[in-house]
């Protein structure tokens, strides 16, 4: 069964993000990884990269395809999963753990969270047609 | 993206089953097909190390029988069925007039005037339209050949790797020891009547069982609890995929296809020019085994972790100098391997210039990047050959 934890944010390109203050957290979903099949290489921005919500920023490669890693909010990458290179099957195993791909510093808000993400029951919604 | 327009992609006697094991299915040449049950991964591993069961019915299986059926298939095809001695079987290709490659296929001989023409799911229709077209067509009396579509008529299994033989041997009124490989036997099988045939498409030694639709649920049960305690698991196309290019096995629509002829693919062996009589395609390819290829079919190794895909340029010191037909990371080798047709004086240069095994100027242009690879020896895995168990 695929899991969407109640607690992260989604993107349609199916990216999840964690918002703690001003860092985001961001992975793929089990829906993505299962959809995927065995993720065998990742390229992720390096720490000082700006991404931008809804902008590719990196790649996502299985045996059987490779797709496009949007970022879910706009920042500055201040930190990658340094077993992520090594261990791309974490991404499979532990999606929303272990499988965590990069960290952003999100710009200075007033607390509210950046436009355009999904919450779990819209993200729900999102990914029924596509089971 | 499916067309709103094509019909809905068939189901196997085992789709049900399938869907009961929470296989992710994939729509595959009009089929309904299981892409993996779990990781791919651990499916290819599963094959290389103990076994995998695999459902094959989209396979097309086309009947050639009658007293011309051997004349028949000698004219049809490039190949010389008519030299195979009952229950041998031979990969052999249909070929278009003009040398093309149409499918490749396993032809089993079952009887004296009995053939069975296994052929790729997405050609079966062009196979049979062509061997009903040709049976007749060669002035041999051949016309005392009936063609007759099977494919509805036949569920096909496929266990395979080294502990094939032990899964089947308990289950199996067949003598295992005395089936030959590329051969075929009318065996029983927990209780079903089947055709068993030592084929397979993995590199690893197998079987392929040709059963009744109405049996392979049961027969598919029977397999799956025989191998448990051997480590059998179901396997998917992505495993057979990865298993095929790690043997080196060409794949049609990607290595083989119309614009290519059998000495393109380096599987001028197939081609029996000596035979007597005509064939279909004999003046095209004689021709052919005359030239001086212009590609040749070469295994490339990646040296970062990125996948060459197919149809992804192959790159000469930065110039496009062919391109991938099929690429997958390789869970044998633990690195990105692939299959390329590339000019064949740059396949003679890279060999020449040692570039087998080493980093030069070789490259596969992925997505924009020139990726360093390497020139490997086809096949990429070769099992240990022991006798039939």
């Amino acid at each position: 069964m695929t899991t969407v934890p109640e607690e992260l944010q989604y993107t349609a390109e199916h990216e999840w993000t964690a918002i703690e203050g001003s860092a985001a957290t961001v992975g793929i979903t089990d829906h993505a990884q299962n959809a995927l099949g065995d993720v065998v290489y990742v390229s992720i921005p390096a720490p000082g990269t700006k991404v931008t919500a809804g902008e590719p920023c990196g790649e996502v490669e299985s045996t059987k395809s490779v797709s496009d890693l949007y970022s879910p909010v706009d920042g500055e990458v201040t930190e990658v999963n340094p077993e992520i290179e090594e261990n791309p099957g974490l991404i499979n195993s532990d999606p929303y753990g272990a499988g965590w791909l990069f960290k952003v510093a999100l710009p200075a808000s007033d607390g509210e969270l950046p436009p355009g993400l999904l919450s779990a029951a819209e993200y729900e919604d999102l990914i029924r047609d596509d089971a | 993206m499916t067309d709103p327009q094509d019909p809905p992609p068939r189901r196997t006697p085992l789709t049900g089953v399938h869907e009961r094991l929470g296989a992710t299915l994939t729509s595959f040449a009009g089929w309904q097909m299981p892409l993996r049950y779990g990781s791919e991964t651990a499916e290819h591993n599963a094959v290389r190390t103990a076994a995998g069961l695999f459902d094959l019915s989209h396979m097309g299986e086309i009947a050639v029988t009658g007293s011309g059926a051997a004349a028949a298939l000698d004219y049809a095809l490039v190949g010389q069925p008519s030299a195979l001695a009952p229950g041998r079987a031979r990969y052999t290709m249909i070929c278009a007039p003009d040398g093309g490659i149409l499918d490749d296929l396993i032809v089993y001989r079952l009887a004296e005037d009995e053939f069975l023409v296994v052929a790729n799911a997405a050609n079966t229709e062009v196979v049979f339209r062509e061997l009903e077209a040709r049976a007749g067509a060669d002035g041999l009396g051949s016309r005392h050949a009936q063609v007759t579509d099977l494919t509805d008529d036949y569920a096909l299994i496929a266990l395979q790797g080294p502990s094939a033989a032990r899964i089947l041997a308990p289950i199996t009124d067949a003598d295992l020891t005395a089936v030959k490989y590329y051969a075929s036997y009318p065996a029983t099988v927990a209780g079903c009547r089947l055709l068993l045939a030592r084929t397979g498409y993995t590199g690893e030694d197998g079987f392929e069982l040709f059963a009744r639709p109405q049996d392979a649920s049961p027969l598919w049960e029977a397999l799956t609890a025989a191998g448990a305690a051997d480590g059998l698991i179901p396997a998917g196309l992505a495993a057979r995929d990865t298993l095929r290019l790690e043997a080196g096995m060409p794949l049609y629509g990607n290595e083989l296809g119309p614009d290519v002829t059998p000495y393109d693919a380096g599987l001028g062996r197939v081609v029996k020019l000596g035979k007597p009589g005509g064939f279909v395609g004999r003046a095209a390819l004689a021709k052919r085994a005359e030239a001086e290829p212009e590609c040749e079919l070469v295994g490339l190794a990646g040296q970062t972790r990125r996948i060459p895909r197919h149809g992804y340029p192959v790159l000469w010191d930065g110039v496009a100098t062919g391109t991938v037909t099929s690429g997958a990371p390789s869970p044998t080798l633990g690195r990105p391997i692939a299959m390329a047709y590339v000019e064949a004086d740059v396949a003679r240069q890279a060999r020449q210039a040692g570039e087998e095994g080493k980093p030069g100027r070789l490259a596969v242009d992925i997505r924009g990047s020139a990726e360093p690879a390497v020139l490997m020896p086809l096949p990429f895995y070769h099992r240990l050959r022991h006798r039939p168990a």
